[in-house]
């Protein structure tokens, strides 16, 4: 159909979200490196600008790669990326272990079913994703349910500190991305044609077999796709590391910010920004590439 | 097969216990007395004290108010926006820039929200400096943010379900004489209503419950509903935040029952088409 | 059942390009179509006479569809130029020819009624609601679909769709109607009756149809005319006897019908006869005319199946036949029975000759019993007239 229209039509219906996005997603990068290489100063806003006009006629690029010696050489910023990084692998991993058979159980139930099991994986996602989080805190505090409970039929007698852990979070993220994890799986595994198992276990494999040679292979696009869906943006967390997280070690999405608002160093936390951009560059572009696939594929 | 089975379907009665039982608990403590919110106060409870108090809670409600003004008109410009990059990727085939405009519409999906609230509230303040708009950050910033990060998953929506779309329906309105644009706004348009739809209510969920882009990108006296709950659970639990997400949970929940059975009455009544239509002869 | 014949067609077994006296209604020349590099269609030139049904016949691949396609404008010819009566339709867009489609899907708005899917096309043309009214109630009582207006796609059966889709293209009154594989969807009863429906329809409305398809049967019973496609080249155009009585090429001898096809030496070479030698077949083929080939080249016999006889007795050798003796061992083989297959009315027969090679035969079930009827295993003549093979050369 694309083909026969216009030039000007075209042209709009292009042209109008690229130009948004050009505007308020690219954009928005290029400030954020270009400051990153600039330095603080005590003005509104608070970075020296980067372009400067010497003696009237001259114009000179000013830039500042100390923030980012800074990020190197502090043991602050170092510990919170890699504190980060295996936080994100470790709670999408469990994601992972859980997700696969809740999404494989729904693809392989009956039609009705399916339809409710998916409304009851979607409804939470719904709600509210703060105050699901915010449940948490009241599930795991000392006087919480959890301890009420085990210390009331008597397993424990102390309560267990589990706020403010890293157990907290990986709980606060497993439960807050599940969903991300299980619809690209499902998406995948229902269009399985169940007729290769059967042809499997006909030629003699087990059931586990049977999986492990046909199923999951199939299955590797939407390990990927749920995957990434859940390690990139848990890399950055806000939220659930602040309500559920530890105070002694920081996830590198609180000390963006905390650089930004509470330390006004907007160079810092632009350079910060951007390294945490480079880290996720692979993923991300793994990210794209598996949707372009799935895409493909679906045609 | 069997035992497979088993294994999976309990970890989705786990799972599913996993991800209900947070919520049920926060409902059932909205209606204890105590301040302390998980300890049960056995005298007074239950009670409806808290919901008293969130109904009279100003700076909540004002709040509320302002993230459902702000989310209709993010989700609404995330639709437009959404679905002409959903058809341009679509139906333009391969077009310079077709690379660039695919990687915008999909870095936003996983981008930490760190990054894209920071980058966009340097771009509003270059913005200001440059040409004097946005004076000040506030709902039209927020607004203008949301609709930015909201138009991805639009985009993906209504991506996927073009690229399903049957092409003969559209060749065989150009063939009856229709031009392109005429094609799109009464044959294609018409039949992808429901991606449209969920895209609107993706959208609308996504901008009415953010909490970190607003925080970077809100301004003095332009609080919305997440940044005020946020503020008040990082001193601790809150009675009448459980109210609050009481009340959600029981809208979402009535409009996704109402919205199955409605699906499910829809489907029933075309079933029944199809079957009367099959055994008439010829 | 054959439509009647529409204009007077001269038999030939041409190959490529007719050019009559009066151009085409359709005048394709020399039309390439290229997917990287790949010809889908490679260098066709076809004419097609007005108010006649023509059909492209191919197997999947063979560049029929897309041919179609280019007619009706949803793809551009990568090079030559394609002629609706007079117009050069390059620079045309498919909105604005008078030619319709009828899909093989059926393509119906599945959110409008009947009556608002045959009205679309007329909307275009900006006519009065009362005039549309009128032409949709019109169609739709000569495709006998007037009751179900108000139903929608999905509340109807297959048959019933593939009215309305026949509606919806003839309603325009179109000067041409493509139509990709019509019957495909439909079962065997239902297509029978359609195929002679349409063809009525095509006589009341005087519409010239081009029809694609991959069944033989669908083309030889609808079209005045067809055009045999392989590979993206046109085979070989002429009317549906021609084709198949007299096929210029192997590949369309076997591609209609069923044929027993025998690789040979000529041995004599006059203008009114031929003689071949074929070990194949384990015998000589004599042949009542002559034929152009060069000599000394290998050539193919090709022998329908219901051209050969069966009998337990060596045939009578036919009076006037020119021979070098009496012997009457020419267009004659000796073979065993091996398959019967019994399809009521008729039998096939799979016959081991004297060389090894399998020759199938069609018989007429002509009496309701026969207890002589030739069985299994049994020993078997098999023989033909002198003018039933064809000689090919490719």
């Amino acid at each position: 159909m694309a083909r026969f229209s216009t030039r000007v039509g075209r042209r709009v219906v292009l042209g109008i979200p690229s130009a948004w996005l050009i505007l308020l997603f690219l954009i928005p990068f290029i400030i954020v490196l270009k400051i990153s290489f600039s330095e603080i100063q005590l003005s509104m806003p608070p970075y020296a600008p980067l372009l400067q006009w010497v003696d009237g006629k001259l114009l000179t690029v000013k830039l500042n790669f100390g923030n980012y010696a800074f990020l190197f050489t502090d043991a602050l910023y170092i510990s919170s990326y890699l504190y980060s990084l295996k936080v994100a692998a470790v709670s999408t991993l469990f994601c992972l272990l859980l997700g696969y058979p809740m999404a494989y159980a729904i693809a392989r139930s009956n039609p009705t079913s399916r339809n409710v099991l998916l409304m009851l994986i979607v409804l939470p996602f719904w709600t509210s994703f703060l105050l699901r989080v915010y449940a948490w805190i009241g599930l795991l505090k000392n006087n919480g349910v959890i301890n009420n409970v085990l210390l009331s039929i008597g397993l424990i007698h102390q309560p267990l500190t589990m706020l403010q852990t890293d157990f907290a979070v990986y709980i606060g993220i497993v439960y807050s991305y599940l969903p991300f994890m299980i619809l690209p799986l499902y998406a995948n595994l229902e269009k399985h044609d169940l007729t290769l198992i059967e042809a499997a276990a006909d030629l003699g494999a087990t059931p586990f077999t049977a999986f492990r040679r046909i199923t999951l292979p199939q299955s590797l696009p939407g390990i990927i796709a749920g995957s990434l869906l859940v390690f990139i943006p848990a890399v950055g967390e806000y939220v659930i590391p602040s309500l559920l997280g530890r105070t002694d070690q920081l996830m590198i999405g609180r000390v963006l910010s905390d650089e930004f608002f509470e330390n006004r160093d907007w160079p810092i936390a632009s350079s910060v920004a951007i390294f945490m951009l480079l880290l996720l560059v692979v993923p991300i572009m793994l990210f794209q590439h598996s949707e372009r696939r799935t895409l493909e594929a679906g045609k | 097969m069997k035992s497979h089975g088993l294994f999976s379907r309990t970890l989705l009665v786990v799972g599913l216990v996993f991800l209900y039982v947070p919520i049920l608990s926060m409902v059932v403590f909205s209606f204890n007395n105590s301040r302390l919110v998980t300890v049960w106060d056995r005298a007074h409870s239950p009670t409806w004290k808290w919901y008293v108090e969130l109904m009279s809670n100003g700076q909540i409600l004002d709040a509320a108010w302002l993230s459902i003004k702000i989310a209709v008109i993010a989700a609404s410009g995330a639709v437009i926006l959404g679905t002409l990059a959903g058809v341009a990727l679509a139906r333009f085939g391969a077009f310079r820039g077709r690379a660039l405009l695919a990687g915008m519409t999909t870095a936003p999906l996983v981008m930490p929200e760190v990054i894209t609230g920071l980058s966009l509230l340097l771009l509003f303040v270059a913005m200001e400096q440059i040409i004097g708009w946005p004076q000040g950050r506030g709902a039209v910033t927020i607004t203008l943010a949301h609709i930015t990060f909201c138009m991805a998953y639009v985009t993906v929506v209504v991506q996927s379900r073009l690229v399903g779309f049957d092409e003969s329906l559209e060749e065989a309105a150009m063939d009856l004489g229709a031009r392109p644009a005429k094609v799109f706004f009464r044959i294609t348009l018409p039949l992808i209503v429901p991606a449209l739809v969920s895209g609107w209510l993706l959208a609308f969920t996504l901008s009415w419950d953010d909490v970190v882009i607003s925080q970077f990108v809100a301004g003095p006296g332009s609080s919305t509903l997440p940044m005020v709950i946020f503020s008040k659970v990082r001193l601790g639990v809150s009675p009448d935040v459980n109210a609050l997400a009481t009340i959600m949970v029981l809208i979402v929940a009535s409009g996704i029952v109402v919205s199955s059975i409605w699906m499910r009455y829809q489907n029933k009544r075309r079933e029944r088409d199809i079957q009367l239509a099959a055994s008439a002869n010829l | 059942m054959s439509a009647r014949p529409r204009v007077d067609a001269p038999a030939t077994a041409a190959v490529s390009s007719e050019r009559s006296a009066a151009a085409g209604f359709v005048r394709i020349e020399h039309v390439t179509k290229k997917f990287a590099d790949f010809a889908a269609v490679d260098d066709v030139s076809l004419d097609i006479r007005q108010g006649e049904i023509f059909c492209l016949l191919g197997g999947s691949g063979s560049g029929k569809t897309t041919l179609l396609r280019m007619l009706a404008g949803f793809e551009i010819p990568t090079s030559g130029r394609i002629y609706i009566d007079g117009q050069d339709m390059s620079t045309i867009p498919p909105y604005e020819r008078r030619i319709n489609m009828m899909f093989q899907s059926y393509a119906l708005f599945p959110h409008m009624t009947v009556e608002k899917n045959v009205a679309f096309g007329l909307e275009q043309e900006r006519l009065g609601r009362q005039e549309i009214r009128r032409r949709v109630g019109e169609i739709l009582e000569i495709v006998k679909m007037s009751p179900f207006l108000a139903r929608k796609p999905h509340q109807l059966s297959g048959g019933q769709r593939q009215r309305v889709a026949l509606a919806r293209a003839l309603v325009k009154r179109p000067k041409l109607l493509l139509l990709d594989e019509p019957l495909a969807a439909l079962d065997r009863k239902l297509r029978e009756h359609t195929q002679f429906e349409l063809i009525n329809i095509q006589e009341q409305l005087g519409v010239t149809f081009i029809v694609v398809t991959h069944d033989q049967e669908e083309a030889m019973t609808l079209s005045s005319r067809m055009g045999v496609m392989n590979h993206g080249q046109i085979v070989q155009v002429g009317t549906p006897s021609d084709i198949y009585e007299f096929p210029a090429t192997r590949f369309v001898a076997d591609f209609i019908g069923s044929v027993n096809m025998f690789e040979g030496k000529l041995i004599e070479d006059e203008p009114d006869y031929v003689r071949i030698r074929s070990e194949e077949l384990g015998g000589v083929v004599y042949v009542n005319h002559g034929i152009s080939s060069p000599p000394e080249a290998t050539v193919w016999v090709a022998v329908r199946p219901e051209k050969i006889n069966l009998s337990r007795q060596p045939p009578k050798v036919a009076a006037g036949v020119h021979q070098p003796d009496e012997s009457a061992s020419e267009n004659v083989v000796r073979g065993i029975v091996k398959d019967i297959a019994y399809m009521g009315d008729m039998s096939i027969y799979l016959v081991r000759a004297e060389s090894g090679k399998t020759i199938r035969v069609t018989i007429p079930n002509v009496a309701r019993h026969n207890e002589d009827r030739i069985t299994w295993d049994e020993s078997v003549y098999v023989s033909w007239l002198p003018e039933s093979p064809i000689v090919l050369t490719r």
